[in-house]
Protein backbone atom coordinates (compact mmCIF):
# COMPACT_ATOMS: atom_id res chain seq x y z
CA UNK A 1 0.00 0.00 0.00
CA UNK A 2 1.24 3.50 0.70
CA UNK A 3 4.99 3.69 0.76
CA UNK A 4 5.44 0.40 -1.09
CA UNK A 5 6.52 1.21 -4.61
CA UNK A 6 5.63 -1.25 -7.32
CA UNK A 7 8.48 -1.81 -9.74
CA UNK A 8 8.06 0.38 -12.80
CA UNK A 9 7.52 -1.18 -16.21
CA UNK A 10 11.07 -0.09 -17.04
CA UNK A 11 12.29 -2.10 -14.04
CA UNK A 12 10.44 -5.11 -15.43
CA UNK A 13 12.12 -4.98 -18.83
CA UNK A 14 15.53 -4.42 -17.24
CA UNK A 15 14.95 -7.75 -15.49
CA UNK A 16 13.72 -9.61 -18.58
CA UNK A 17 15.73 -12.80 -19.05
CA UNK A 18 16.10 -12.35 -22.81
CA UNK A 19 15.01 -9.99 -25.58
CA UNK A 20 11.22 -9.79 -25.88
CA UNK A 21 9.00 -8.45 -28.65
CA UNK A 22 5.73 -6.76 -29.46
CA UNK A 23 4.49 -7.87 -32.85
CA UNK A 24 1.74 -6.37 -34.92
CA UNK A 25 0.91 -6.65 -38.62
CA UNK A 26 3.45 -4.04 -39.64
CA UNK A 27 6.30 -4.23 -37.18
CA UNK A 28 8.29 -6.13 -34.62
CA UNK A 29 9.54 -4.03 -31.71
CA UNK A 30 12.16 -5.53 -29.39
CA UNK A 31 10.77 -3.69 -26.41
CA UNK A 32 13.39 -4.89 -23.97
CA UNK A 33 15.67 -2.44 -25.84
CA UNK A 34 13.77 0.37 -24.10
CA UNK A 35 16.03 -0.32 -21.13
CA UNK A 36 18.63 1.82 -22.94
CA UNK A 37 16.51 3.12 -25.78
CA UNK A 38 13.56 5.30 -26.70
CA UNK A 39 10.65 5.47 -29.11
CA UNK A 40 9.82 9.00 -27.95
CA UNK A 41 12.85 10.74 -29.38
CA UNK A 42 14.61 10.78 -26.04
CA UNK A 43 12.27 13.51 -24.83
CA UNK A 44 11.28 12.10 -21.46
CA UNK A 45 12.48 15.29 -19.78
CA UNK A 46 9.74 17.20 -21.66
CA UNK A 47 7.13 14.75 -20.43
CA UNK A 48 8.26 14.38 -16.81
CA UNK A 49 5.50 15.28 -14.35
CA UNK A 50 2.95 15.98 -17.05
CA UNK A 51 -0.53 14.64 -17.61
CA UNK A 52 -0.04 12.79 -20.87
CA UNK A 53 -2.72 11.68 -23.31
CA UNK A 54 -1.65 8.53 -25.14
CA UNK A 55 -3.53 8.96 -28.42
CA UNK A 56 -1.64 6.61 -30.70
CA UNK A 57 -3.39 4.87 -33.58
CA UNK A 58 -1.69 1.51 -33.12
CA UNK A 59 -1.49 -0.71 -30.07
CA UNK A 60 2.21 -1.33 -30.66
CA UNK A 61 3.16 2.31 -30.19
CA UNK A 62 0.77 2.52 -27.23
CA UNK A 63 2.66 -0.36 -25.63
CA UNK A 64 6.06 1.25 -26.20
CA UNK A 65 4.90 4.64 -24.91
CA UNK A 66 3.37 3.16 -21.76
CA UNK A 67 6.64 1.44 -20.83
CA UNK A 68 8.62 4.64 -21.30
CA UNK A 69 6.16 6.89 -19.52
CA UNK A 70 5.35 4.79 -16.45
CA UNK A 71 7.04 6.40 -13.42
CA UNK A 72 7.88 9.45 -15.60
CA UNK A 73 4.51 11.06 -16.36
CA UNK A 74 2.37 12.26 -13.46
CA UNK A 75 -0.68 10.86 -15.21
CA UNK A 76 -1.20 8.61 -18.24
CA UNK A 77 -4.58 8.91 -19.92
CA UNK A 78 -5.06 6.07 -22.38
CA UNK A 79 -7.38 6.94 -25.23
CA UNK A 80 -9.33 3.93 -26.52
CA UNK A 81 -9.41 3.46 -30.30
CA UNK A 82 -13.13 4.12 -30.56
CA UNK A 83 -13.12 7.32 -28.51
CA UNK A 84 -15.44 9.95 -29.94
CA UNK A 85 -13.63 13.04 -31.16
CA UNK A 86 -16.40 15.22 -29.73
CA UNK A 87 -15.47 14.14 -26.17
CA UNK A 88 -11.75 14.93 -26.52
CA UNK A 89 -12.00 18.51 -25.32
CA UNK A 90 -13.83 17.46 -22.16
CA UNK A 91 -11.32 14.67 -21.51
CA UNK A 92 -8.38 17.05 -21.87
CA UNK A 93 -9.93 19.61 -19.55
CA UNK A 94 -11.06 17.14 -16.88
CA UNK A 95 -7.74 15.29 -16.75
CA UNK A 96 -5.58 18.40 -16.93
CA UNK A 97 -3.79 17.02 -19.98
CA UNK A 98 -0.78 19.06 -21.09
CA UNK A 99 1.01 16.65 -23.42
CA UNK A 100 0.01 14.19 -26.12
CA UNK A 101 1.66 11.17 -27.68
CA UNK A 102 0.60 10.20 -31.19
CA UNK A 103 2.19 7.94 -33.76
CA UNK A 104 2.11 10.15 -36.80
CA UNK A 105 -1.59 10.09 -37.58
CA UNK A 106 -2.93 13.58 -38.33
CA UNK A 107 -3.35 15.34 -35.00
CA UNK A 108 -6.85 16.28 -33.98
CA UNK A 109 -7.53 20.00 -33.84
CA UNK A 110 -8.40 19.62 -30.16
CA UNK A 111 -4.88 18.39 -29.46
CA UNK A 112 -3.12 21.76 -29.51
CA UNK A 113 -1.21 21.02 -26.34
CA UNK A 114 2.12 22.35 -25.02
CA UNK A 115 3.96 19.12 -25.80
CA UNK A 116 3.27 16.79 -28.70
CA UNK A 117 5.58 13.87 -29.33
CA UNK A 118 5.32 11.19 -31.98
CA UNK A 119 6.05 7.67 -30.85
CA UNK A 120 8.15 5.71 -33.36
CA UNK A 121 7.65 2.05 -34.21
CA UNK A 122 11.37 1.51 -33.72
CA UNK A 123 13.56 1.97 -30.67
CA UNK A 124 16.63 4.18 -30.92
CA UNK A 125 19.53 3.97 -28.48
CA UNK A 126 19.61 6.82 -26.01
CA UNK A 127 21.91 7.93 -23.24
CA UNK A 128 19.40 10.31 -21.67
CA UNK A 129 19.15 10.11 -17.93
CA UNK A 130 15.76 9.29 -16.48
CA UNK A 131 13.70 12.02 -14.82
CA UNK A 132 12.89 11.70 -11.13
CA UNK A 133 10.71 8.71 -10.50
CA UNK A 134 7.03 9.42 -9.77
CA UNK A 135 4.03 7.26 -8.96
CA UNK A 136 2.10 7.55 -12.19
CA UNK A 137 -1.69 7.67 -12.22
CA UNK A 138 -3.08 5.39 -14.90
CA UNK A 139 -6.39 6.56 -16.32
CA UNK A 140 -8.62 4.27 -18.38
CA UNK A 141 -11.85 5.16 -20.10
CA UNK A 142 -15.01 3.14 -19.75
CA UNK A 143 -17.26 2.46 -22.66
CA UNK A 144 -20.51 4.11 -21.75
CA UNK A 145 -23.14 3.47 -24.38
CA UNK A 146 -24.22 7.09 -24.21
CA UNK A 147 -22.60 10.37 -23.29
CA UNK A 148 -19.01 11.13 -22.42
CA UNK A 149 -16.79 8.25 -21.28
CA UNK A 150 -15.92 8.03 -17.61
CA UNK A 151 -12.25 8.25 -16.72
CA UNK A 152 -11.24 5.69 -14.13
CA UNK A 153 -8.06 6.18 -12.12
CA UNK A 154 -5.73 3.34 -11.14
CA UNK A 155 -2.07 3.00 -10.28
CA UNK A 156 0.32 0.34 -11.49
CA UNK A 157 0.39 -1.48 -8.15
CA UNK A 158 -3.41 -1.87 -8.30
CA UNK A 159 -3.46 -2.84 -11.97
CA UNK A 160 -0.89 -5.58 -11.41
CA UNK A 161 -1.94 -6.78 -7.95
CA UNK A 162 -3.47 -10.00 -9.27
CA UNK A 163 -0.27 -10.85 -11.14
CA UNK A 164 2.00 -10.59 -8.12
CA UNK A 165 -0.03 -13.27 -6.41
CA UNK A 166 0.83 -15.74 -9.15
CA UNK A 167 3.69 -18.12 -9.76
CA UNK A 168 7.03 -16.84 -11.05
CA UNK A 169 6.97 -15.51 -14.57
CA UNK A 170 7.10 -17.99 -17.38
CA UNK A 171 9.84 -16.48 -19.51
CA UNK A 172 9.07 -18.55 -22.58
CA UNK A 173 5.50 -17.33 -22.79
CA UNK A 174 4.12 -15.56 -25.85
CA UNK A 175 0.95 -13.75 -24.96
CA UNK A 176 -1.74 -12.82 -27.42
CA UNK A 177 -5.01 -11.04 -26.98
CA UNK A 178 -8.08 -10.35 -29.07
CA UNK A 179 -8.66 -7.30 -26.87
CA UNK A 180 -7.28 -3.87 -27.45
CA UNK A 181 -4.66 -3.09 -24.80
CA UNK A 182 -6.14 0.39 -24.34
CA UNK A 183 -9.04 -1.14 -22.45
CA UNK A 184 -8.88 -2.76 -19.01
CA UNK A 185 -9.02 -6.37 -20.23
CA UNK A 186 -6.33 -5.86 -22.84
CA UNK A 187 -4.18 -3.72 -20.56
CA UNK A 188 -4.13 -6.64 -18.12
CA UNK A 189 -2.61 -8.83 -20.83
CA UNK A 190 -0.07 -6.18 -21.82
CA UNK A 191 0.98 -5.85 -18.17
CA UNK A 192 1.13 -9.62 -17.71
CA UNK A 193 3.45 -9.91 -20.70
CA UNK A 194 5.75 -7.07 -19.62
CA UNK A 195 5.74 -8.06 -15.94
CA UNK A 196 6.24 -11.73 -16.80
CA UNK A 197 9.09 -11.23 -19.25
CA UNK A 198 7.03 -12.46 -22.18
CA UNK A 199 6.47 -11.31 -25.74
CA UNK A 200 3.06 -10.13 -26.96
CA UNK A 201 1.24 -10.42 -30.28
CA UNK A 202 -1.03 -7.44 -30.95
CA UNK A 203 -3.81 -6.96 -33.47
CA UNK A 204 -4.30 -4.07 -35.86
CA UNK A 205 -7.39 -1.99 -36.38
CA UNK A 206 -9.78 -3.67 -38.77
CA UNK A 207 -7.57 -6.73 -39.13
CA UNK A 208 -9.50 -9.85 -40.22
CA UNK A 209 -9.63 -12.54 -37.53
CA UNK A 210 -7.95 -15.03 -39.85
CA UNK A 211 -4.95 -12.71 -40.34
CA UNK A 212 -4.61 -12.15 -36.60
CA UNK A 213 -4.80 -15.90 -35.98
CA UNK A 214 -2.16 -16.50 -38.65
CA UNK A 215 0.19 -14.09 -36.88
CA UNK A 216 -0.54 -15.67 -33.51
CA UNK A 217 0.41 -19.03 -35.07
CA UNK A 218 3.52 -17.60 -36.69
CA UNK A 219 4.83 -16.34 -33.33
CA UNK A 220 3.84 -19.50 -31.48
CA UNK A 221 1.34 -17.96 -29.05
CA UNK A 222 1.23 -19.83 -25.73
CA UNK A 223 -1.23 -17.70 -23.74
CA UNK A 224 -4.28 -16.25 -25.47
CA UNK A 225 -7.02 -14.07 -24.07
CA UNK A 226 -10.31 -12.68 -25.31
CA UNK A 227 -13.98 -12.21 -24.60
CA UNK A 228 -16.38 -15.13 -25.18
CA UNK A 229 -17.68 -13.25 -28.26
CA UNK A 230 -14.16 -12.87 -29.64
CA UNK A 231 -13.47 -16.55 -29.00
CA UNK A 232 -16.73 -17.59 -30.70
CA UNK A 233 -15.73 -15.52 -33.71
CA UNK A 234 -12.23 -17.04 -33.71
CA UNK A 235 -13.70 -20.55 -33.54
CA UNK A 236 -15.56 -19.79 -36.77
CA UNK A 237 -12.24 -19.33 -38.58
CA UNK A 238 -10.43 -22.38 -39.96
CA UNK A 239 -7.18 -20.57 -39.03
CA UNK A 240 -7.88 -21.46 -35.38
CA UNK A 241 -6.43 -24.90 -36.16
CA UNK A 242 -2.97 -23.42 -36.54
CA UNK A 243 -2.61 -22.23 -32.95
CA UNK A 244 -2.02 -24.39 -29.89
CA UNK A 245 -2.02 -22.17 -26.80
CA UNK A 246 -1.18 -23.72 -23.43
CA UNK A 247 -3.45 -21.26 -21.66
CA UNK A 248 -6.78 -19.98 -22.91
CA UNK A 249 -8.40 -17.15 -20.99
CA UNK A 250 -11.83 -15.58 -21.24
CA UNK A 251 -13.09 -12.44 -19.58
CA UNK A 252 -15.18 -9.35 -20.22
CA UNK A 253 -18.46 -11.19 -20.79
CA UNK A 254 -20.26 -14.16 -19.27
CA UNK A 255 -18.45 -17.37 -20.16
CA UNK A 256 -21.25 -19.87 -20.68
CA UNK A 257 -20.77 -23.63 -20.63
CA UNK A 258 -21.07 -23.87 -24.41
CA UNK A 259 -18.03 -21.68 -25.12
CA UNK A 260 -15.99 -23.36 -22.39
CA UNK A 261 -16.82 -26.77 -23.91
CA UNK A 262 -16.08 -25.55 -27.44
CA UNK A 263 -12.67 -24.29 -26.36
CA UNK A 264 -11.98 -27.54 -24.51
CA UNK A 265 -12.76 -29.44 -27.73
CA UNK A 266 -10.58 -27.10 -29.82
CA UNK A 267 -7.64 -27.11 -27.38
CA UNK A 268 -7.70 -30.42 -25.51
CA UNK A 269 -4.26 -29.83 -23.97
CA UNK A 270 -4.76 -26.24 -22.79
CA UNK A 271 -5.58 -24.89 -19.37
CA UNK A 272 -8.82 -22.95 -19.86
CA UNK A 273 -9.86 -20.30 -17.40
CA UNK A 274 -12.41 -17.54 -17.24
CA UNK A 275 -11.77 -14.44 -15.23
CA UNK A 276 -13.93 -11.74 -13.77
CA UNK A 277 -12.69 -8.15 -13.83
CA UNK A 278 -14.00 -4.70 -14.61
CA UNK A 279 -12.46 -1.31 -15.27
CA UNK A 280 -13.80 0.10 -12.01
CA UNK A 281 -13.69 -2.95 -9.74
CA UNK A 282 -10.39 -4.37 -10.97
CA UNK A 283 -9.63 -8.07 -11.04
CA UNK A 284 -12.11 -10.22 -9.14
CA UNK A 285 -11.28 -13.88 -9.60
CA UNK A 286 -10.29 -16.67 -11.95
CA UNK A 287 -12.27 -19.87 -12.47
CA UNK A 288 -10.18 -22.78 -13.71
CA UNK A 289 -12.40 -25.85 -13.30
CA UNK A 290 -13.86 -25.66 -16.79
CA UNK A 291 -17.35 -24.87 -15.52
CA UNK A 292 -19.47 -21.77 -16.05
CA UNK A 293 -20.17 -19.62 -13.00
CA UNK A 294 -18.04 -19.71 -9.87
CA UNK A 295 -18.05 -21.63 -6.58
CA UNK A 296 -20.21 -20.26 -3.78
CA UNK A 297 -17.15 -20.58 -1.55
CA UNK A 298 -15.65 -17.50 -3.23
CA UNK A 299 -17.81 -15.45 -0.89
CA UNK A 300 -17.06 -15.05 2.76
CA UNK A 301 -13.27 -15.11 2.57
CA UNK A 302 -10.61 -12.77 1.23
CA UNK A 303 -9.24 -14.56 -1.81
CA UNK A 304 -6.07 -13.15 -3.41
CA UNK A 305 -6.81 -9.89 -1.67
CA UNK A 306 -10.34 -9.64 -3.05
CA UNK A 307 -13.53 -9.54 -0.96
CA UNK A 308 -16.89 -10.14 -2.60
CA UNK A 309 -20.47 -9.63 -1.56
CA UNK A 310 -23.91 -9.44 -3.14
CA UNK A 311 -26.24 -6.54 -2.59
CA UNK A 312 -29.52 -6.03 -4.47
CA UNK A 313 -28.59 -8.98 -6.66
CA UNK A 314 -25.35 -7.57 -8.02
CA UNK A 315 -21.75 -8.54 -7.35
CA UNK A 316 -19.67 -6.07 -5.29
CA UNK A 317 -15.88 -6.19 -5.00
CA UNK A 318 -13.36 -4.66 -2.64
CA UNK A 319 -9.62 -5.03 -3.16
CA UNK A 320 -6.35 -3.20 -3.79
CA UNK A 321 -7.19 -3.54 -7.49
CA UNK A 322 -10.29 -1.37 -7.23
CA UNK A 323 -9.91 1.96 -9.04
CA UNK A 324 -9.21 4.91 -6.75
CA UNK A 325 -11.69 7.38 -8.24
CA UNK A 326 -13.23 8.87 -11.33
CA UNK A 327 -11.18 11.70 -12.79
CA UNK A 328 -13.10 14.93 -12.53
CA UNK A 329 -15.05 13.86 -9.47
CA UNK A 330 -18.75 13.42 -9.90
CA UNK A 331 -20.21 10.23 -8.61
CA UNK A 332 -18.51 8.02 -6.05
CA UNK A 333 -16.85 4.92 -7.40
CA UNK A 334 -17.16 2.78 -4.28
CA UNK A 335 -19.58 2.69 -1.37
CA UNK A 336 -18.64 3.86 2.12
CA UNK A 337 -17.01 0.49 2.84
CA UNK A 338 -14.93 0.54 -0.32
CA UNK A 339 -17.01 -1.97 -2.29
CA UNK A 340 -17.59 -1.28 -5.98
CA UNK A 341 -20.95 -2.25 -7.46
CA UNK A 342 -20.11 -4.09 -10.68
CA UNK A 343 -23.69 -3.91 -12.02
CA UNK A 344 -23.32 -7.60 -12.91
CA UNK A 345 -26.24 -9.63 -11.56
CA UNK A 346 -25.62 -13.07 -10.07
CA UNK A 347 -27.85 -15.87 -8.85
CA UNK A 348 -27.11 -19.04 -6.94
CA UNK A 349 -27.93 -22.46 -8.37
CA UNK A 350 -26.71 -25.35 -6.22
CA UNK A 351 -23.19 -24.72 -4.99
CA UNK A 352 -22.27 -22.19 -7.67
CA UNK A 353 -23.14 -18.65 -8.58
CA UNK A 354 -23.91 -17.71 -12.17
CA UNK A 355 -23.90 -14.33 -13.86
CA UNK A 356 -27.32 -13.60 -15.30
CA UNK A 357 -26.65 -10.28 -17.04
CA UNK A 358 -26.22 -6.54 -16.57
CA UNK A 359 -28.52 -4.65 -14.24
CA UNK A 360 -29.27 -2.13 -17.00
CA UNK A 361 -29.89 -4.83 -19.61
CA UNK A 362 -33.07 -6.30 -18.18
CA UNK A 363 -35.95 -6.71 -20.64
CA UNK A 364 -39.45 -6.31 -19.26
CA UNK A 365 -42.01 -8.62 -20.88
CA UNK A 366 -45.40 -7.63 -19.57
CA UNK A 367 -43.99 -7.25 -16.07
CA UNK A 368 -41.78 -10.34 -16.21
CA UNK A 369 -38.07 -9.57 -16.17
CA UNK A 370 -35.47 -11.33 -18.23
CA UNK A 371 -31.75 -10.93 -18.92
CA UNK A 372 -30.89 -11.53 -22.58
CA UNK A 373 -27.70 -13.32 -21.50
CA UNK A 374 -29.56 -16.15 -19.75
CA UNK A 375 -31.49 -16.92 -22.94
CA UNK A 376 -28.32 -16.71 -25.05
CA UNK A 377 -26.66 -19.21 -22.71
CA UNK A 378 -29.45 -21.71 -23.47
CA UNK A 379 -29.42 -21.08 -27.24
CA UNK A 380 -25.62 -21.36 -27.31
CA UNK A 381 -25.86 -24.82 -25.78
CA UNK A 382 -27.56 -26.05 -28.94
CA UNK A 383 -24.96 -28.11 -30.82
CA UNK A 384 -25.49 -26.28 -34.10
CA UNK A 385 -25.21 -22.76 -32.69
CA UNK A 386 -21.99 -20.77 -32.67
CA UNK A 387 -23.28 -17.58 -31.02
CA UNK A 388 -26.46 -15.63 -30.45
CA UNK A 389 -27.87 -12.26 -29.52
CA UNK A 390 -31.17 -11.90 -27.71
CA UNK A 391 -32.78 -8.49 -27.97
CA UNK A 392 -36.04 -6.84 -27.03
CA UNK A 393 -38.59 -6.09 -29.70
CA UNK A 394 -41.39 -3.61 -29.11
CA UNK A 395 -44.70 -5.30 -28.67
CA UNK A 396 -48.18 -3.74 -28.42
CA UNK A 397 -49.38 -6.28 -25.86
CA UNK A 398 -46.51 -6.89 -23.44
CA UNK A 399 -44.43 -3.78 -24.12
CA UNK A 400 -41.50 -5.94 -25.16
CA UNK A 401 -40.87 -9.44 -26.30
CA UNK A 402 -37.58 -11.20 -26.90
CA UNK A 403 -36.27 -12.23 -30.30
CA UNK A 404 -32.96 -13.89 -31.13
CA UNK A 405 -30.36 -13.48 -33.86
CA UNK A 406 -28.40 -16.68 -34.23
CA UNK A 407 -25.12 -17.52 -35.97
CA UNK A 408 -24.88 -21.20 -36.84
CA UNK A 409 -21.65 -23.14 -36.89
CA UNK A 410 -20.36 -22.83 -40.44
CA UNK A 411 -21.02 -26.42 -41.44
CA UNK A 412 -24.70 -26.04 -40.48
CA UNK A 413 -25.63 -23.27 -42.84
CA UNK A 414 -27.56 -24.81 -45.66
CA UNK A 415 -30.88 -24.90 -47.38
CA UNK A 416 -33.88 -22.89 -46.24
CA UNK A 417 -35.68 -26.11 -45.30
CA UNK A 418 -32.72 -27.14 -43.16
CA UNK A 419 -32.75 -23.73 -41.47
CA UNK A 420 -36.43 -24.04 -40.55
CA UNK A 421 -35.69 -27.44 -39.07
CA UNK A 422 -32.81 -26.04 -36.99
CA UNK A 423 -34.88 -23.04 -35.92
CA UNK A 424 -37.71 -25.25 -34.69
CA UNK A 425 -35.19 -27.39 -32.89
CA UNK A 426 -33.63 -24.39 -31.13
CA UNK A 427 -37.08 -23.20 -30.08
CA UNK A 428 -37.89 -26.64 -28.74
CA UNK A 429 -34.58 -26.54 -26.86
CA UNK A 430 -35.54 -23.16 -25.35
CA UNK A 431 -39.03 -24.32 -24.40
CA UNK A 432 -37.57 -27.25 -22.52
CA UNK A 433 -35.12 -25.10 -20.58
CA UNK A 434 -36.88 -21.77 -20.07
CA UNK A 435 -40.19 -20.41 -18.83
CA UNK A 436 -42.52 -19.33 -21.63
CA UNK A 437 -41.84 -15.61 -21.55
CA UNK A 438 -38.10 -16.22 -22.04
CA UNK A 439 -38.55 -18.27 -25.19
CA UNK A 440 -37.80 -16.05 -28.21
CA UNK A 441 -40.87 -15.16 -30.24
CA UNK A 442 -38.74 -15.30 -33.37
CA UNK A 443 -35.31 -16.54 -34.38
CA UNK A 444 -33.43 -15.08 -37.32
CA UNK A 445 -30.29 -16.62 -38.73
CA UNK A 446 -27.57 -14.09 -39.42
CA UNK A 447 -24.09 -14.58 -40.91
CA UNK A 448 -22.38 -12.68 -38.07
CA UNK A 449 -23.05 -10.58 -35.00
CA UNK A 450 -21.45 -7.23 -34.31
CA UNK A 451 -18.77 -7.22 -31.65
CA UNK A 452 -17.92 -3.79 -30.23
CA UNK A 453 -14.39 -2.43 -29.96
CA UNK A 454 -14.50 -3.58 -26.35
CA UNK A 455 -14.80 -7.18 -27.54
CA UNK A 456 -18.31 -7.43 -26.19
CA UNK A 457 -21.37 -8.33 -28.16
CA UNK A 458 -22.96 -5.10 -29.35
CA UNK A 459 -26.34 -4.71 -27.70
CA UNK A 460 -28.78 -2.07 -28.79
CA UNK A 461 -31.93 -1.16 -27.00
CA UNK A 462 -34.80 -1.53 -29.42
CA UNK B 1 -51.99 -18.37 -48.24
CA UNK B 2 -54.76 -16.04 -47.11
CA UNK B 3 -54.20 -13.65 -44.25
CA UNK B 4 -56.91 -15.39 -42.28
CA UNK B 5 -55.38 -18.82 -42.78
CA UNK B 6 -51.93 -17.53 -41.80
CA UNK B 7 -53.32 -16.08 -38.58
CA UNK B 8 -55.18 -19.25 -37.69
CA UNK B 9 -52.17 -21.43 -38.36
CA UNK B 10 -49.99 -19.21 -36.18
CA UNK B 11 -52.55 -19.26 -33.39
CA UNK B 12 -52.65 -23.05 -33.50
CA UNK B 13 -48.85 -23.24 -33.56
CA UNK B 14 -48.49 -20.92 -30.56
CA UNK B 15 -51.21 -22.76 -28.64
CA UNK B 16 -49.24 -25.99 -29.19
CA UNK B 17 -45.98 -24.36 -28.09
CA UNK B 18 -47.56 -22.83 -25.00
CA UNK B 19 -49.59 -25.90 -24.09
CA UNK B 20 -52.93 -24.10 -24.48
CA UNK B 21 -56.20 -25.36 -25.89
CA UNK B 22 -57.89 -23.07 -28.41
CA UNK B 23 -61.61 -22.49 -28.59
CA UNK B 24 -63.13 -23.15 -32.05
CA UNK B 25 -61.76 -20.31 -34.20
CA UNK B 26 -64.96 -18.71 -35.47
CA UNK B 27 -65.37 -15.16 -36.76
CA UNK B 28 -67.25 -13.96 -33.69
CA UNK B 29 -64.94 -15.63 -31.17
CA UNK B 30 -64.01 -13.09 -28.49
CA UNK B 31 -60.21 -13.04 -28.45
CA UNK B 32 -60.07 -12.83 -24.68
CA UNK B 33 -61.78 -16.23 -24.59
CA UNK B 34 -59.80 -17.90 -27.37
CA UNK B 35 -57.35 -19.73 -25.11
CA UNK B 36 -54.21 -17.65 -25.72
CA UNK B 37 -53.02 -15.41 -22.90
CA UNK B 38 -51.38 -12.02 -23.31
CA UNK B 39 -47.95 -13.56 -23.86
CA UNK B 40 -49.47 -15.79 -26.52
CA UNK B 41 -50.90 -12.73 -28.29
CA UNK B 42 -47.60 -10.90 -27.94
CA UNK B 43 -45.86 -13.79 -29.70
CA UNK B 44 -48.64 -13.94 -32.31
CA UNK B 45 -48.23 -10.26 -33.21
CA UNK B 46 -44.44 -10.66 -33.41
CA UNK B 47 -44.70 -13.75 -35.64
CA UNK B 48 -47.29 -12.14 -37.90
CA UNK B 49 -44.98 -9.19 -38.36
CA UNK B 50 -42.37 -11.64 -39.65
CA UNK B 51 -44.71 -13.54 -41.95
CA UNK B 52 -47.01 -10.72 -43.12
CA UNK B 53 -44.47 -7.90 -42.83
CA UNK B 54 -46.74 -5.76 -40.70
CA UNK B 55 -47.50 -4.91 -37.07
CA UNK B 56 -50.70 -2.87 -37.35
CA UNK B 57 -50.90 -2.20 -33.61
CA UNK B 58 -47.48 -0.71 -33.01
CA UNK B 59 -47.79 1.24 -36.26
CA UNK B 60 -51.19 2.68 -35.28
CA UNK B 61 -51.41 6.14 -33.78
CA UNK B 62 -54.24 5.24 -31.41
CA UNK B 63 -54.13 2.39 -28.96
CA UNK B 64 -56.68 -0.13 -30.08
CA UNK B 65 -57.12 -3.85 -30.12
CA UNK B 66 -59.88 -5.79 -31.86
CA UNK B 67 -62.41 -7.69 -29.78
CA UNK B 68 -63.25 -10.65 -32.03
CA UNK B 69 -61.18 -12.90 -34.23
CA UNK B 70 -63.01 -11.54 -37.28
CA UNK B 71 -62.00 -7.98 -36.34
CA UNK B 72 -58.43 -9.11 -35.71
CA UNK B 73 -58.18 -10.66 -39.19
CA UNK B 74 -59.65 -7.52 -40.75
CA UNK B 75 -57.01 -5.34 -39.15
CA UNK B 76 -54.33 -7.38 -40.89
CA UNK B 77 -56.24 -7.61 -44.16
CA UNK B 78 -56.59 -3.83 -44.25
CA UNK B 79 -52.97 -3.20 -43.40
CA UNK B 80 -53.68 -1.63 -40.05
CA UNK B 81 -55.97 1.12 -41.30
Amino acid sequence: MAGVEAPSLRDSIANAPAPRFFWDRAAAARFTDLDCGTSLGGRLADLAGRSVLVATASQLTTALALIELDAVARRLVILPPDAEAEHLGAVIAAAGIDAVIDDGAPPNAALELPVRITCAYSIAPTAESLPARVRTEWVLMTSGMTGAPKMVMHDLAGLTVAMQARSPADGAAVWGTFYDIRRYGGLQIFLRAVRGGASLVLSNAGEPVADHLARLAEHGVTHLSGTPSQWRRALMSPAIQNIAPRYVRLSGEIADQAILDSLRAAFPQAAIGHAYASTEAGVGFDVNDGLAGFPAGYFGAIRNGVEMKILDGSLRLRSRGVASSYVGGGQALADADGFVDTGDMVERRGDRYYFTGRRGGIINIGGLKVHPEEIEAVINRHPQVRMSLVRPKRNPITGSIVVADVVLKSEQQGTAARQIEVRDDILKFCREALPRHKVPAAISFVPALNVAATGKLLRRQG
Amino acid sequence: MSVKLTIIQQMEQIAREHGKILAPLKEDLVLADCGLDSLGFAVLVARLEDTLGLDPFTAAEDAFFPVTLGDFVKVYEHGGR
